[in-house]
């Protein structure tokens, strides 16, 4: 590979705004024929917005973008794909009751002059190129009877022999195990040799290492730095993404941060004894305290949601037990669980709530049974609802108003409320703090420590590092389905926590 | 009576959400088929002179009743965002089943089992509980969607109607459902005064009990029922057993008030109850609408299929316009829906 080739793709001086929000500022980016370029930077940092202007999805954005030296605009990613650049989004986007040769070739079947569909040079072809992946699925099978992995792999191989000169990847590996990440690298080797551009973003820096070429960082919208992979290492890359001791702005969490010791002295709560869930979780266990907040931190694809799900008794582990105060405990459904005293918190707050109804509807709806067995209390319900909607300071200060027309921050608030009238015994949060601004994130953290100290055992799961530093006294750290690493009454720090990830 | 399940808005709520428009656009699907009903009323009345009279207005009572009692159960299931398409056959199932378990006259050449009356009810009762929760166990346990469910059981129920009765037509009933089907008191038919009662029971449960509250937030977001603890199947098997008994009662009234019980006695009840509830405004997409719109919706197709009778219209058209009113209501009913999620932006 050498610097005189033209570039295929050239972006200068690109800015990106939604709404008074700046997500890309001023950055430049290249991508040269037959080179691989790892793209590295926390969520939010505007590696996926940048991706997305590539990929014609974003339109409207300020600067230059060059495709063969030539400047191009497209107006959707209809154009993107005409113009041969190609992406793989991080969510599986396949169509699982098709075959696998189907999919391989989903919108673009081979076909006669009659437009009637090549069943058998469909799947001759299809089958051709999986073997390139090394996959040696049957094309003629249904894709959704194939483990996730292999469908990821699937998904991935539709997009590689496409034709594209440009390929996207956001995080292919979070759902591949280690040796289909190695068939995955062969193909994307192959590729590279015939001279094919490609973007590879990925959380584990690892995989970023071994298979680029050029490595590039960004924070908070910025490209911080960019490098050849052979002159950098994981440790030097994270400092760039977290920017440690440069940025005042984000120091409190670069810092180190001492844990407690784990407090022994209280009842375990809710303990985990080696689950395990298909390709999701394997053999996991821990332990949390009453008393002390449980951060589990892993990437997209670790296992977390599934996890919270088996605790709140809506997906039954394959294996393993779940032991409420040493009790070993099954649950047959979601209300089993509240009953053991669990109360669950999703990522998607739309999950939880009704915004069609009024808000002491929704704060009300699990402490229905505990005001009366048989008939509504309305007046109770408002009065328990205007004490939590006064103690968690939500705004605007109203029971009656449908939920809908309450903030983000303020459902969030409301989805912590549901389970505060009668306090649970383990509360489960996923990703409580996403998508909040600085006063009501601020606002979260102060209601989860107080819940704490009223002795409930809190497990608080994030991919974000912050989330997961701001609130827990412990941290577990899931990679994979698999606890690789706790951290326990020592210091703590992101980057600690990244490199155990 | 018509407005009666929907709790009314707040002053306060109405300016936030902007104004008596949005108040119009948020209850839409209540307003709607009121206007409709008086629209009708309005109509025949002038039409027809024997129309708005005090004994017309008896007949269509009187007409809807049964219709009435087995829409009670149904919009249980409606409002959960499921559906019943048994209930027809599950009411004929069960009327012939009181009747099997009663002595017959000699001249009826029947199978039968002659029990005394409250063992008869009390079997015919079991029996559509039964498939209540026959019906219960596939969409819960089995996981059959309930259109698909309740297909099936609209051929069990009427295999087992077939069965007993093999063509022909029993006559007799226990004397309870006698009276109850086709007696009166102080000139008011007990059928009405029936059908009035559970719908009133009704419109108490889902609005002054837990389990009504549970109804309308499964239908309104199953999955957020979910995550707030409810145990979601227990209240779907639930809502199907109740529309199961609602239709058994409606079935056996039926019977005694038609005066005969045989195969096929009941098949345009499907369509009728269906249509009363989705006409009435209670959404097909779950968790809004009640008891209220049911009554209005009754009142609606009542009117409608009584009034057309006395402005002496071709009854094949009767069909056709009836078609064209159900299909108006879905318009609105789905129509509502967005027009409320605009409301609420």
């Amino acid at each position: 590979m050498s610097d005189s080739r033209p570039p295929l793709l050239e972006l200068q001086d690109i800015t990106k705004s939604f709404g008074g929000v700046t997500a890309l500022r001023g950055v430049d980016f290249t991508l040269r024929p037959g080179e691989i370029h790892g793209l590295v930077g926390e969520n939010g940092a505007g590696k996926s917005t940048l991706m997305k202007i590539i990929a014609g999805v974003h339109t409207g954005f300020s600067g230059r973008f060059l495709l063969d030296g030539r400047e191009v605009h497209f107006n959707s990613a209809r154009d993107a794909r005409a113009a041969g650049i190609a992406m793989v989004h991080q969510e599986l986007s396949v169509a699982p009751d098709l075959t696998v040769a189907e999919n391989v070739f989903l919108g673009n079947q081979p076909t006669n002059a009659l437009g009637i569909v090549q069943w058998r040079r469909m799947a001759r072809e299809a089958a051709e190129q999986l073997k390139r992946l090394g996959i040696d699925a049957d094309p003629m099978s249904r894709l959704g009877d194939l483990p996730i992995g292999l469908q990821q792999l699937i998904e991935i191989a539709r997009v590689l022999f496409s034709g594209a000169r440009i390929i996207i990847l956001d995080e292919p590996t979070s759902a591949l195990s280690p040796p289909e990440v190695e068939r995955l690298f062969a193909a994307l080797r192959k590729l590279r040799e015939q001279g094919t551009g490609i973007i590879f973003i990925s959380h584990f820096i690892e995989d970023i290492l071994l298979i680029s070429d050029e490595v590039t960082v960004f924070r908070n919208g910025r490209k911080i730095m960019e490098t050849r992979a052979a002159d950098t290492s994981k440790a030097a890359l994270i400092e760039a993404m977290i920017g440690k001791g440069r940025d005042a702005l984000e120091d409190s969490y670069t810092h180190d941060i001492t844990l407690p010791a784990p407090p022994t002295d209280k009842p375990v709560v809710v303990e985990a004894d080696r689950l395990s869930l298909a390709r999701n979780l394997k053999q996991v266990s821990f332990s949390v305290y009453a008393g002390e907040v449980l951060g589990i931190y892993g990437f997209m694809g670790c296992g977390q949601l599934e996890l919270a799900r088996i605790l709140f008794g809506k997906l039954a582990p394959d294996a393993g037990q779940l032991r409420v105060s040493g009790e070993p405990n099954r649950f047959k459904s979601t209300a089993d669980a509240r009953r053991a005293g669990i109360a669950f918190v999703p990522e998607s707050r739309r999950d939880m709530l009704f915004l069609q109804e009024p808000v002491y509807k929704n704060v009300s709806i699990s402490i229905l049974d505990r005001i009366n067995a048989v008939l509504l209390k309305p007046a109770r319900e408002r009065a328990l609802a205007e004490r939590q909607v006064e103690q968690l300071q939500i705004r605007p200060a109203d029971v009656e108003i449908d939920l809908g027309l309450l903030s983000g921050g303020n459902q969030q608030k409301v989805a912590l409320a549901k389970w505060l009238s009668h306090p649970p015994r383990l509360l489960v949060l996923c990703e409580p703090t996403r998508g909040m601004d600085v006063g009501a994130k601020s606002d979260v953290i102060q209601i989860v420590r107080q819940l704490r100290d009223k002795g409930i055992a809190v497990i608080v799961m994030s991919t974000e590092p912050e989330t997961v530093l701001s609130l827990a006294d412990r941290v577990i750290v899931l990679k994979r389905g698999e606890v690789v690493r706790e951290f326990a009454g020592e210091t703590i720090s992101k980057d600690r926590l990244l490199e155990a990830a | 009576m018509a407005h009666g399940d929907t709790v009314p808005m707040p002053e306060a709520q109405a300016r936030r959400a902007g104004g008596i428009a949005s108040l119009l656009r948020s209850q839409m699907r209540n307003i709607a088929p009121f206007l409709t009903l008086i629209f009708l009323t309005a109509f025949f009345a002038v039409a027809s002179p024997s129309f708005a009279t005090l004994d017309n207005v008896g007949n269509i009572l009187t007409q809807v009743s049964v219709t009435g009692i087995i829409a009670v159960g149904l919009t249980f299931v409606i409002l959960c965002a499921e559906i019943d398409l048994s209930i027809a056959a599950i009411a004929n199932v069960t009327g012939i089943a009181v009747a099997y378990f009663t002595l017959q006259e000699s001249y009826v050449n029947i199978a039968n089992v002659p029990m005394p009356g409250f063992a008869a009810i009390l079997l015919a009762l079991a029996l559509c509980a039964l498939l209540g929760v026959v019906n219960a166990f596939g969409l819960t346990v089995i996981g059959i969607p309930s259109f698909i469910m309740t297909l099936a059981m609209m051929q069990i129920a009427a295999g087992i109607s077939a069965m007993l009765v093999r063509g022909q037509i029993a006559y007799k009933v226990p004397p309870l459902i006698t009276t109850l089907g086709s007696g009166s008191i102080a000139g008011i038919p007990w059928i009405v005064i029936v059908a009035a009662l559970m719908l009133l029971l009704g419109h108490l449960v889902l609005t002054y009990t837990r389990f009504g509250r549970y109804v309308y937030m499964v239908g309104g977001n199953r999955e957020a029922a979910e995550y707030s603890g409810l145990n979601v199947k227990l209240i779907l098997g639930s809502v199907m057993v109740i529309s199961a008994v609602c239709s058994g009662i409606g079935g056996m009234l039926g019977v005694a008030h038609f005066g005969s019980a045989q195969q096929n006695e009941f098949d345009t009840y499907l369509l009728d109850s269906i249509a009363a509830v989705v006409v009435g405004g209670t959404s097909l997409f779950g968790g809004r609408g009640g008891i209220g719109n049911t009554i209005v919706g009754l009142f609606v197709l009542g009117v409608l299929n009584n009034g057309l009778d006395h402005v002496n219209i071709d009854s094949f058209l009767k069909i056709l316009i009836r078609g064209l009113i159900l299909l108006a209501a879905l318009v609105i009913n789905v129509y509502a829906q967005r027009l409320r999620a605009k409301a609420a932006d």
